[in-house]
């Protein structure tokens, strides 16, 4: 398979991002560098190209009754123009996707969904989708997504839109909106522990909102942002990332993300399985670690405790804002407790590390 | 792309400069900018011995894990602590303070095992591979 250009391909080359494949796309890792971006997403503002993301269009009578059944998290309690985060189950409790649902009325919900899961995740839901009258439209392809995150986001924007950003709360949308001159969806969301917005666009929209954003923006020290950092940022706010954090054999409870499955709404798929688990206590659990000694945690080290394998890393970094090297790791429930000391292996040794609190940052 | 004349390069980026019986080792200037930001060195024990190609430090930028090489045989005499503190210097002074080790040879290494700066400006001319 040939990777894919998002419409925004030529601005990141055009900016010096340095492009990189990812999930099929090419992407810009990072433009002057991870760190500096990151910085400037915490401090001032990033703006990231997001377009690989996947979105699905629910339409129809049953739409509210097909959500309920298919994701943990309880939709009834959205309000319109509203966005709910939540994890989609297997039966077994191991997780197709976790996404976000907006609210767009009665019976219609835009759902944003992981862009390595979207044959997947299109096929779960036609699949889990008979019997109930919806009609379902994979619109990932028609749909561009840029994501302005930092504590300056909202004055950037304000320039370029006639809303008003200050009544916008966070985890709400505005479904029609322009952002210079260009229709536009904005939300108040993000994932990178930042305040900030996802903007949402046609795909011919996408490389005249990037630049009006940059020139926007660059009075306030505005940097495009690529994926590695946006990634170490929502790994220090500790938001799970699908395929480490949560995977077909990761439940949301081992997880510790079970504040977004809502057992008192009725069945939905699942159900059983993580309800078992969160009244037995799961065996696993996600843990927070500080590598106390010399060197950076990784995906799949292993985790020890006196020289036996109590699990494996799922995402390390050395973590910016933070200045330490940390990691999120699913390990033994029974060593997951605050304080506990263990081991991390890198390359054949083993570091000393501890377990500390999630998330590890949280905005000032 | 900085490449200087006097030194010495190997295929995988790194850069020697032979004084003697002295060989000093850094990442080249290509090399530091494709790893990007620098966040950990983990340098080889002074009393090491090497054998060319074989593994001499290993450099960890935000996101990836790069090994380096010893692009000839030798004996660790030195080491650059600095980088225990200041990783970023490899990102800042490549062919200087950023240097990573020094060896003393035991084995000169073939005739073209090493590249003059010409060559190695042709190697990552066509990407470095």
């Amino acid at each position: 398979m040939t990777a894919r250009q998002t419409p925004l391909y030529e601005a990141h080359v055009r900016y010096g991002g340095r492009i990189v494949e990812f999930g099929g796309w090419l992407l810009p890792v990072q433009y002057a560098g991870i760190l500096e971006e990151h910085k400037a997403v915490r401090e001032k503002a990033g703006l990231f190209d997001v377009s690989h993301m996947g979105e699905v269009l629910v339409k129809g009578p049953d739409s509210l009754s097909f959500l309920q059944k298919l994701v943990t998290n309880d939709v009834a309690r959205l309000a319109a123009n509203q966005v709910q985060y939540t994890p989609m189950c297997y039966p077994d409790g191991g997780t197709v996707d976790d996404l976000l649902i907006y609210k767009r009325g009665n019976g219609e919900y835009f759902l944003v969904i992981n862009a390595a899961n979207i044959e997947k995740d299109w096929a779960w839901m036609q699949a889990n989708s008979t019997g109930f009258q919806v009609e379902l439209s994979n619109l990932s392809a028609a749909t561009a997504e840029l994501a302005l995150q930092g504590p300056l986001a909202e004055a950037i924007l304000s320039k370029l839109t006639d809303v008003d950003l200050q009544q916008l709360a966070y985890y709400w949308f505005l479904p029609e909106a322009t952002v210079a001159g260009r229709p536009v969806m904005i939300s108040r969301t993000g994932y990178t522990g930042e305040d900030g917005f996802e903007i949402y666009s046609r795909p011919e929209d996408a490389a005249y909102l990037w630049t009006a954003i940059m020139q926007a923006g660059e009075p306030y020290g505005l940097l495009p942002a690529g994926l590695g950092c946006r990634d170490t940022l929502r790994f220090e706010a500790a938001l799970p990332l699908y395929g480490h954090e949560l995977a077909r054999d990761i439940t949301p409870v081992e997880a510790g993300i079970g504040k977004f499955i809502a057992f008192g709404k009725g069945e939905f798929t699942g159900r059983a399985a993580l309800a078992e688990q969160k009244q037995n206590k799961p065996q696993r659990r996600l843990a927070g670690l500080v590598v106390n000694g010399h060197g950076i945690a990784r995906a799949g080290y292993p985790v020890m405790f006196q020289g036996q394998r109590i699990g494996t890393v799922t995402t390390g970094s050395y973590a910016p804002t933070l200045n330490k090297n940390i990691g999120l790791a699913l390990i033994e429930a029974a060593y997951a407790g605050i304080g506990q000391q263990l081991a991390v292996e890198i390359r054949g040794k083993n570091v000393a590390a501890e377990v500390i609190g999630k998330p590890f940052y949280r905005r000032p | 792309m900085n490449i200087p004349k006097e030194l010495k390069y190997s295929r995988d980026h790194e850069w020697v400069k032979i004084e003697g019986t002295r060989a000093t080792i850094g990442i080249t200037d290509f090399a530091q900018s494709q790893l990007g930001d620098v966040v950990f060195v983990e340098l080889p024990a002074v009393g090491d011995e090497v054998a060319a190609g074989s593994g001499l430090a290993v450099i960890e930028s935000v996101k990836a894990v790069s090994d380096i090489y010893a692009p000839l045989a030798g004996k660790v005499v030195e080491t650059n602590e600095l980088l225990a503190d200041a990783p970023e210097t490899v990102n800042q002074d490549a062919y200087g303070t950023g240097w990573i080790a020094v060896l003393e040879i035991s084995d000169l290494p073939q005739p073209d095992a090493l590249l003059d700066s010409e060559a190695y400006e042709r190697l990552v001319g066509e990407g470095g591979q």
